[in-house]
């Protein structure tokens, strides 16, 4: 399957702002293939900036390529059966291209990622002290007893009673929330400039996960490092992120600031999203709009807006050249863009 | 009367120890006294959180659970007394829909056979052809899914084939186990409401346990809201958002994220520190006790509340605090989450959140303390 031909008009850049971002990721693509399977196109031209310091969301469902876009930008996907084009450059520095002795040097250091389940992430065979002091040690050099000081300290820091006594504990002895502590404690370790959490409360307890992200808040918001979050959950974003990608099948469909985003959606699929999920502070009596048919659901054909088998707004358009990520209708300052050729008027 | 009448009802695993002879060192109270009652054509959504013993409560309704104590009564039936033949026959009329469809189903089974499966099991006499139309019908998917295997649906088609299956010998009463949480978002409202239509169609009676009390208030009439075994407050779903009486509720609402930066910037947020404690070892009076923002010297630590009405809140407005009044009227302050944690530092005496409620609950403790 070749890249289909560009659009006629030219993405615009979602959080573009004035000076360097930390990270510049642009048109960045990942098609994987398998022998006797149709190449999956999971990342289809996603392009986005992350200014230093500040904390953006990327929503999508299952399949959207939201944690993929992450992967792929961090070199993290493999080689094998998997195609990465377009650019990812972090403080200027191309990473895609980067050899995998210097990338690995950066990861860990200056970029430092945190995944849905810490069980999975964390090494059940070594002891949660070891596998924070082995980051201090490649990274910072730090050796013995100057090592363990500072990874009991990063416990402390993350809310983590009693540290010494917990750095000889190994991951199954701890619970879920306390082991996705350990991760973010790991995570922060180097003090990176980017933290990417991917669904980092999903597999956690609704107290358990209103912790974490206090704990991200007060970690994350307001410092040096910049936070990429991303989740399914738009009530996670509503109140954490500066800026937010809307992701459907490998795009971007919608990018705003947070409160332009929640006051005036303007993609179908981001209102089709708002509009099925129940709120706990809303009258009961609200009928849920489901949107129709299921995210598997796409045109047979390469051409055309994703979400139109699904869009109740559909019009001819939608299924000819793909629609291209333009600023929204009354957006100031190119910060709320919308892929779509007939968006929504009345945000609600 | 009530369709479904739970009292009093206690699940105890015990925790085993030794190779060959094995003796029973301690219990996991998964359900510990629980007080339930269902009218007929309403539905009662249970919440809390993993190990909270939400889902084996569901279980030991439909007798899948050993009961240790207490009555499930169904239709003036105390299900307890009956088994064999009499318990197969009531199973009839009351069936269970599960989280996972993709795990409950059999890969190798086509859904005309899923769905016939439980009419053949129950002696309903062929051909089945016509009920399986009209249940796909009914859930929503067309005629031609009948010849497919589970694999060929996506997630939330194979809820309503979950759906159907459990509506297939015309139940009176669903115990639905996490119904939407192994659902994508956009699917969860197609789900919830398919089970809004069939319960106005067949005039079903649901209980339905999840964790997501947004998707909990919206689906049920009542709620109950358990923590470590116990129920801690029932209430009308609207009466439990805007006065919810029990600091865990309270906790539980404010901890639930609201998709409007507006809301999210400005509400009060009452966090909660540490972990649930193991449910082998209950903290002593109220299981609460040890992370409640309220507590107070007396009465919190060694006195069990039980679910009461307060004067002034609606009779059907239960909770089981001792000083829910003065929290209501807002004469007790809650302390710091710092301060309100007692006991294990940090908590790491509960199982990972993804783990199953029985039996793991009671091996993590001594585990989870390396002297």
């Amino acid at each position: 399957m070749t890249v289909p031909g560009t659009a006629a008009v030219a993405d615009a850049v979602p959080g573009a702002g004035s000076g360097t971002p930390l990270l510049e990721v642009r048109d960045l693509r990942v098609t994987f293939s398998s022998r006797g399977r149709r190449a999956v196109k999971a990342v289809d031209g996603v392009s986005l900036d992350v200014a230093a310091g500040s904390t953006v969301g990327i929503v999508g469902e299952s399949g959207s390529g939201k944690s993929v876009t992450s992967l792929a930008a961090l070199g993290l996907l493999g080689k094998r059966g998997v195609e990465v084009s377009g650019s990812v450059r972090f403080d200027g520095e191309d990473l895609l291209g980067m050899p995998e002795a210097e990338l690995r040097a950066l990861r860990g250091r200056e970029i430092a990622m945190v995944f849905q389940d810490p069980m999975s992430s964390l090494n059940p065979v070594l002891t949660v002290g070891r596998q924070i002091t082995e980051i201090l040690e490649r990274h910072r050099g730090l050796k013995g007893q100057d090592a363990r000081d500072r990874a009991a300290e990063l416990l402390v820091s993350v809310g983590i009673g009693d540290a010494v006594r917990r750095l000889k504990t190994y991951p199954h002895q701890l619970s879920g929330g306390m082991r996705q502590r350990v991760m973010i404690a790991m995570a922060l370790a180097c003090e990176p400039r980017l933290l990417i959490a991917d669904e980092p409360t999903t597999a956690l307890d609704v107290t358990i996960s209103a912790q974490i992200l206090e704990l991200l808040r007060e970690l994350v918001v307001g410092s040096q490092t910049a936070l990429v979050l991303i989740t399914h959950d738009l009530g996670v974003v509503a109140g954490l992120c500066d800026q937010v990608h809307v992701m459907y099948s490998g795009r971007i469909v919608e990018s705003a600031p947070r409160r332009p985003l929640f006051a005036d959606p303007q993609h179908p699929y981001t209102t089709g999203l708002l509009a099925s999920v129940p709120r706990l502070d809303q009258a009961r009596g609200i009928p849920l709009l489901p949107i129709p048919g299921s995210p598997s659901d796409t045109l047979p054909w390469v051409e055309g807006c994703a979400f139109a088998p699904r869009c109740t707004r559909q019009v001819p358009e939608c299924l000819g050249a793909p629609p291209a990520l333009l600023p929204a209708r009354g957006a100031a300052g190119g910060a709320h863009l919308v892929r779509c050729v007939n968006p929504v008027e009345d945000g609600s | 009367m009530s369709l479904l009448e739970v009292r009093g009802l206690k699940v105890h695993f015990p925790i085993k120890k030794g190779i060959l002879l094995e003796r029973t060192v301690g219990h996991v109270r998964a359900v510990d006294g629980v007080d339930l009652s269902v009218e007929k054509g309403r539905t009662l959504g249970v919440v809390g959180e993993s190990g909270c013993g939400k889902s084996t409560l569901g279980r030991a309704i439909l007798q899948l659970e050993p009961v240790t104590e207490g009555s499930v009564v169904f239709d003036g039936t105390d299900l307890s007394t009956l088994n064999g033949r009499d318990l197969r026959a009531m199973r009839k009329r009351m069936q269970m829909v599960f989280q996972d469809p993709l795990a409950s189903l059999d890969p190798r089974q086509s859904v005309e056979s899923a769905l016939s499966e439980p009419l053949r099991t129950h002696g309903v006499k062929g051909p089945y052809d016509a009920r399986v139309r009209e249940l796909l019908d009914l859930v929503g998917l067309p005629a031609t899914a009948a010849n497919r295997y589970p694999h060929e649906f996506s997630g939330g088609q194979r809820q309503r084939v979950g759906i159907a299956r459990a509506i297939a010998l015309n139940p009176e009463l669903i115990i639905a186990d996490e119904p939407v949480s192994a659902l994508d978002v956009s699917i969860q409202a197609q789900v919830v409401n398919l089970l809004e239509e069939l319960q106005k169609r067949l005039g079903l009676t649901y209980v339905v346990i999840a964790h997501d009390l947004a998707v909990v208030r919206h689906i049920s009439d009542d709620i109950a809201v358990m923590y470590l075994g116990a129920v801690v407050e029932v209430a009308p779903s609207d009466g439990l958002y805007d006065g919810p009486l029990h600091p865990y509720t309270r906790s539980l609402l404010s901890a639930i994220p609201i998709p409007d930066p507006e809301v999210e910037d400005s509400r009060e947020r009452i966090l909660l520190r540490g972990d649930i404690p193991s449910a082998a070892a209950p903290p002593s009076g109220c299981r609460f006790h040890t992370r409640c923002p309220w507590r107070q010297p007396t009465r919190c630590h060694d006195e069990v509340p039980l679910l009461r009405t307060l004067p002034g809140v609606a009779a059907d407005h239960t909770v089981a605090c001792h000083w829910a009044e003065q929290i209501a009227a807002g004469q007790l302050q809650p302390m710091s989450p710092e301060e309100a944690l007692i006991g294990a530092a940090g908590g790491a005496s509960e199982p990972g959140s993804g783990a199953s409620n029985r039996g793991d609950a009671g091996l993590m403790p001594p585990a989870a303390d390396p002297r």
